[in-house]
């Protein structure tokens, strides 16, 4: 008995040896004879459509390095990202919505690419906004993956059926108003369509689609450095008083103060929505016969300007392949991938020296859309996502006090967002 | 000492000490699974938190010590006393009404009667619904926009416009105890069910041989009878409504404004969106201390 024992965890010993011996041999090996090479890459759901065409797209032209996609859903992806650093099961590459960048560089979640960025020939046409938020102490840690800019969408069809002009969208956050206003007398009745709807109940719906009017009217909404909150200032508190406005009126959808924000874009491309601010990264996804004219946000009385989100995309620091990964992240803001695959789905590119293109003259919309890239602004805060995104976050509460609430409090809570971003 | 007393059972034997150390080493190789399984999935992760509660703990690279930061940090938490008193307030209502709702089912299916099975496996069923799926099967029943609930309603002249299910403090919470009375209802309905049915026959019969009326004997015999089996019941019932989660994240998101957000929540919080694993260790260990503080007193009592 005793011997037999000895015997199998001898078997133990042999097999752990030469298990590792098997890993060290092949590690000195050339790539060819180890067959493809698979990389881990993680995305979040707003941007799975992006992800997914370039994934396939590289996939299919490239033998030696596959790429593997998993698709998270948005809510949950800050903290599946948390949990597996803490882990140490980070993906090889891994997207993050371009505002938490800062912080996940400054948590030591990407591996440095500034050698790689920089021979790169078209170094200096990569997204600006999403440079900058990518950068930490001089160096570079990711790169553009996708960008979704925030603009107003009407649907065209239900502006003719209500007696405004189809062609002509708002210039104003006013007459934003005025028109989802008639739009909801006109056609409202039943109940079934409204003038317009917002993320009642999403700390990143409001900061996305209310943000940009702000800037649009030339006001701001932090300091430079992301520690002070400015939203109590009357640039942020005209806006939510239009919106509070529209909602005490019932223009807005029933269910915005509810909203959480999963289903917030699901309304518009059911025709049950007048004009309504949406992620341009719709465009795509909206039904081919519908007739949608698209605008940039205003301020209440005029400007234009954006909120320009998306993903970057770094290669995580405990990769095994930064090679291959970095072979797949060049190659997806290539030439070619960023005009056959994001262009010709009427994405906006991770390239501004690429915005003329053979497929953006096709639609004037998406050459619009990709004019507000430098217009637009993305907000750089390094406690972003605890401050503006978290549902318990203190932006939520003030955002929901002002446009359904108690007003008087916002000073009080802006405060509280200040402390948060000073955490 | 051993000796003597292996001796005395066994005389007959030539190396009984032998014998009885190769006894006792087969023992701790039979116990040895659990305790390899209890070390490291229970007194280890315990270890670190403890440790990681005393530590400033990154994501990734070095820990560094820093105690007692993380604890006095608590106080600063905006959100841990609301969620502390909602949490007390949720565990309160929610175990009086599950255990009536349970006792009741069981007392209900209790006897033998042709078709009970169907209705005891009706209760029970709900319980077989994963939870984080039951509370994502409520989130669309109740859905303003596309639920099939308030249609329902509607239809039948019960309300005339969608009812706010979790739009509204008092709503959320309502509609979550419906869920959670839902889910777990069947479960403590089968615990309650073994006890009632450990009741002997006979004593109820000699109560109706005394002239003993229904309440008298629910009050004075079922329940002094069934307590070993409630206390369980409440204790299962109390630690899982203080460690409520899956049913406020799920479902309510901790909403409307905040009104929502049990004590797990905040731990999540700290740990996954500000990234603060030593605060969110130190709020985990405040939780277990007080837990285990409570179970001990109900215990107490109970027995």
């Amino acid at each position: 008995m005793r011997r037999r024992l000895a015997g199998i965890s001898l078997l133990g010993v042999l097999a752990l040896t030469s298990a590792a011996c098997g890993s060290g041999g092949g590690g000195g090996g050339t790539p060819e004879a180890e067959g493809p090479v698979t990389i881990t890459m993680w995305t979040r759901a707003a941007t799975q459509a992006q992800s997914e065409r370039l994934v396939e797209a590289y996939n299919s032209s490239h033998k030696n390095i596959q790429v593997k996609l998993t698709v998270i859903p948005t809510d949950n992806y800050q903290p599946r990202i948390a949990a597996a650093a803490g882990a140490k099961q980070l993906p090889d590459v891994f997207a993050s919505d371009v505002i938490f960048v800062p912080n996940y560089t400054s948590q030591g979640l990407f591996a440095d690419i500034t050698d790689k960025i920089a021979k790169l020939p078209f170094k200096d046409g990569l997204a600006p906004s999403h440079m900058k938020l990518g950068t930490l102490d001089g160096h570079q840690y990711t790169i553009p993956h996708t960008l979704d800019l925030s603009v107003w969408f009407w649907n065209k069809d239900l502006y003719e059926k209500a007696g405004l002009d189809p062609e002509k969208g708002p210039k104003t956050l006013k007459e934003f108003a005025q028109q989802a206003t008639t739009i909801q007398e006109k056609l409202g009745k039943d109940g079934k369509v409204h003038g317009t709807f917002f993320g009642g109940n999403c700390g990143g719906c409001y900061v996305f689609t209310f943000w940009p009017s702000v800037w649009a009217a030339g006001g701001q909404v932090m300091n430079p450095e992301g520690t002070t909150s400015l939203n109590d200032q009357p640039a942020m508190t005209d806006v939510f008083k239009i919106w509070r406005g529209l909602y005490e009126n019932k223009v807005t959808g029933p269910t915005a103060k509810e909203e959480q924000g999963p289903t917030w874009t699901g309304f518009f491309p059911k025709g049950e929505i007048g004009v309504m601010p949406m992620p341009s990264t719709t465009l795509g996804l909206m039904p081919k016969d519908m007739k949608i004219g698209v605008t940039p946000i205003a301020g209440p009385d005029g400007g234009e300007s954006t909120f320009v989100g998306g993903d970057s995309v770094g290669i995580s620091s405990t990769s095994e392949h930064p090679d291959q990964a970095w072979d797949f992240l060049s190659w997806t803001v290539s030439d070619d991938a960023q005009i056959e695959v994001m262009a010709k789905n009427k994405d906006v590119l991770a390239r501004t020296d690429l915005a003329d293109n053979k497929y953006s003259a096709e639609d004037p919309r998406v050459v619009m859309i990709n004019s507000l890239v430098a217009k637009g602004q993305t907000p750089y805060a390094l406690r972003f996502g605890q401050t503006f995104n978290d549902p318990q976050g203190p932006w939520l509460r003030l955002a929901r006090e002002a446009v359904f609430g108690d007003a008087s409090k916002i000073p009080q809570l802006n405060a509280e967002i200040t402390k948060s971003l000073q955490q | 000492m051993t000796l003597t007393i292996t001796r005395s059972r066994r005389p007959a034997h030539s190396a009984p000490s032998a014998r009885w150390r190769s006894r006792k080493v087969q023992g701790w190789l039979y116990a040895a699974p659990t305790a390899v399984i209890v070390g490291v999935l229970f007194i280890a992760p315990l270890v670190l938190v403890v440790w990681m509660s005393l530590n400033r703990w990154p994501l990734l690279g070095p820990a560094t010590f820093n105690a007692p930061d993380n604890y006095l940090k608590i106080a600063d938490n905006p959100l841990f006393l609301d969620a502390v008193l909602f949490t007390l307030k949720y565990t309160a209502i929610t175990t009086v009404l599950l255990s009536a709702v349970a006792l009741g089912l069981a007392m209900l299916v209790q006897d033998r009667r042709p078709g009970i099975g169907f209705f005891r496996t009706a209760f029970f069923l709900p319980g077989a619904v994963g939870f984080a799926a039951a509370g994502l099967l409520f989130y669309g029943m109740l859905n303003n926009d596309f639920g099939p609930i308030d249609p329902m309603l509607q239809a039948l002249g019960i309300t005339s416009e969608p009812v706010k299910w979790i739009g509204t403090p008092n709503m959320a919470l309502f509609s979550t105890i419906a869920l959670v009375l839902w889910r777990f209802a069947g479960f403590n309905m089968l615990i309650l069910l073994t006890g009632l049915q450990a009741i002997p026959t006979e004593v109820y019969e000699a109560a109706r041989s005394d002239g003993a009326n229904r309440w008298q004997i629910f009050t004075k015999i079922t329940l002094p009878l069934l307590r070993p089996t409630l206390a369980l019941m409440l204790i299962l019932s109390v630690t899982g409504s203080l460690l409520a989660f899956d049913q406020f994240f799920v479902f309510t998101n901790g909403g409307p404004d905040n009104s929502t957000v049990s004590m797990v929540m905040v731990v999540y919080r700290a740990a996954f969106f500000r990234f603060d694993l030593g605060g969110a260790a130190a709020i985990s260990v405040v939780l277990l201390v007080a837990l285990v503080g409570l179970n001990t007193v109900m215990m107490r009592r109970l027995r």
